[in-house]
């Protein structure tokens, strides 16, 4: 068994918009002696990551307008980050297919400009905003996240995109609101997968956070990654990344962002209740009834290298999670 | 019939030479063990089926063709089910055999599949006229498993099923589709349905 030596990731809790405060070793090896000092200054530009081998994409001119002033290696992980191609062929998206590489092949019917998510429930603005609207206020981040599927395989993807708690702050939660539940796009026509007679999914996916797990400063909304627009295979234009979470918490295209007081029921759960907790954080001494969690396999890997690694916990960020479930039976609460 | 048999072992080579050609070629995705664990799963479900389908054929067409190609495609799904678990064993458990007994205990789909793939191995083990001399009627009873192998597959590719099951649907309609056949009532119509055929043929 081959086990990489994992990541360090720095990040306090109480840092509401992490600056980059960890070098990766691109950098590095980019013999860039200044960085180190730069990097530690709130508000210090890097240069962009190279990212020339990546599919071009024009994203909308909000969204080309912001990317110029991004705040490159927010987070970063010491893991190699996995290739484009490969991130971009390999998808669990049913709403387009159930095979690895139906969404890549479907999912270009999918029209994302303009785009529209309603943001209702326990908050004190409800509506429906425009996605450069939510969007705005916030300065776009890269966050370089490890990606633990459920399935037991794993990536290391560079999104883009802002904190989740800055859009839901700026909702205006109120006192009654103590989840946040998420909804996909329901349309048929752009998503082949939901006219399947056979789907066992009832659309919309739907997931849900605690509201503590979505103010988390690692909770992020994504509306890039490798420096371009989201792929709509990646969920685009507006998709949840939850790093510490089994990756189909990670709702993707989502149109609905609901503020709720009681816990709300998710896709997964309803399919199948005693596979898929509410929760789902990585949890290597949890077994899923299928897959076994100690272990996954780092993609892409080869025949002569299967890459199977030790799944961490919480995927490695516990550091900064754990305190969210203190005290909590983990084994119940799965 | 040399001919035919020839044709039939290299037929069911070419869908391995494919996939091989797709990893050497980086087009498999990324992760190409898995890729082959998939194919040489569904690979052996397919020719599961085809073996099956022989009888019913035979009894259609009356052509001995499909028959002595029998026992070879039941040698074909056992070698495609062994490669399937050599994949898993490779490629998905990287040789953990801590890992194999635990996943033998706890996964009531792998239960399954290696029971399927058992008995297919005892199938194929007993193949040949030695066997079948020595067994005298047990042999038919025995080889009566195999029925038992597809519903166990079926069970198996069920469990695997996440989100959606077009594909596993299409599998079991052919497979319920087979079985119906081999109901006595319905089979002893095939050869009338062939006969009805020809006399039309010679109108
Ligand atoms: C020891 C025996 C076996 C083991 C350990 C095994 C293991 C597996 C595994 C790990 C998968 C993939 C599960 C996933 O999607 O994550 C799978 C899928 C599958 N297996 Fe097996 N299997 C065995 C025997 C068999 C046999 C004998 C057959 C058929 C004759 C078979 C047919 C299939 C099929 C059709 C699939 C689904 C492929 C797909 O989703 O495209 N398996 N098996």
């Amino acid at each position: 068994m081959l086990i990489t030596p994992r990541n360090r990731l720095t990040l306090s809790e109480n840092d509401v918009t992490p600056e980059a405060v960890y070098l990766s070793r691109r950098h590095f090896m980019a013999g860039a002696a200044g960085l180190g000092l730069a990097a530690s200054f709130p508000g210090v530009t890097l240069a962009g990551p190279d990212y020339s081998e990546v599919a071009k994409a024009q994203g909308p001119q909000w969204f080309e307008d912001k990317l110029a002033n991004t705040r490159w290696d927010a987070v970063v992980a010491e893991d190699k980050i996995t290739p484009f191609n490969d991130a971009t062929h390999y998808n669990n998206f049913y709403e387009f297919g159930s095979d690895k590489d139906d969404p890549a092949q479907n999912a270009g019917k999918l029209n994302t400009v303009p785009w529209s998510v309603t943001i209702d429930g326990e908050v004190a603005n409800p509506g429906r905003y425009a996605l450069e609207d939510i969007v705005q206020p916030s300065r776009f981040e890269e966050r370089i996240y490890r990606l633990r599927c459920v399935e037991a395989w794993s990536m290391v993807i560079p999104w883009l995109g802002i904190p989740l708690a800055d859009v839901i702050k700026r909702a205006g939660p109120t006192g009654n609101a103590k989840y946040v539940r998420f909804e996909t796009l329901v349309d048929p026509k752009q998503m082949p997968g939901q006219d399947s007679r056979f789907a066992l999914i009832d659309w919309p996916y739907e997931e849900g956070l605690r509201i503590d797990e979505a103010m988390h400063p690692l909770a992020f909304l994504a509306v890039g990654m490798y420096g371009r627009v989201l792929p709509n295979q990646n969920g685009a234009p507006l998709r949840l990344v939850v790093p510490w979470k089994y990756g189909f918490k990670s709702i993707k295209s989502i149109v609905r962002i609901l503020l709720v007081e009681e816990q709300p029921e998710t896709s997964w759960h309803k399919l199948a209740p005693n596979e898929y907790g509410f929760y789902a954080n990585v949890n290597p001494e949890v077994d899923h009834p299928r897959w076994s969690q100690a272990t996954e396999r780092r993609l892409p890997n080869s025949l002569f290298r299967p890459n199977v690694i030790e799944t961490q916990m919480f995927n490695g960020y516990a550091e900064q999670v754990a305190g969210l479930y203190q005290g909590m039976d983990l084994r119940k609460y799965y | 019939m040399w001919l035919w048999r020839t044709l039939v072992f290299i037929a069911a080579l070419v869908p391995v030479g494919w996939w091989a050609w797709h990893v050497a070629m980086n087009a498999a995705g990324p992760e190409p063990g898995r890729y082959l664990l998939l194919n040489f799963g569904q690979g052996a479900l397919v020719l599961l089926l085809i073996t099956l389908s022989l009888t019913p054929l035979t009894k259609l067409t009356r052509w001995k063709g499909f028959s002595v190609v029998r026992r070879q495609l039941g040698l074909w799904t056992f070698s495609y089910g062994l490669a399937h678990l050599l994949c898993y064993l490779l490629f998905i458990l990287a040789l953990d055999w801590s890992a194999l007994g635990t996943e033998l205990q706890r996964r009531p789909y792998i239960i399954v599949g290696a029971l399927a793939l058992l008995i297919l191995l005892i199938l194929s083990l007993t193949s040949n006229r030695a066997s079948m001399r020595r067994l005298g009627k047990r042999w038919k009873a025995l080889h009566k498993l195999v029925y038992l192998v597809l519903a166990l597959v079926l069970l198996h590719f069920f469990w695997i099923v996440r989100a959606d099951l077009t594909q596993w649907s299409g599998y079991a309609a052919v497979a319920v589709g087979l079985m119906l056949l081999r109901i006595p009532p319905v089979a002893r119509t095939l050869p009338a349905l062939r006969k009805r055929a020809q006399r039309h043929g010679h109108d």
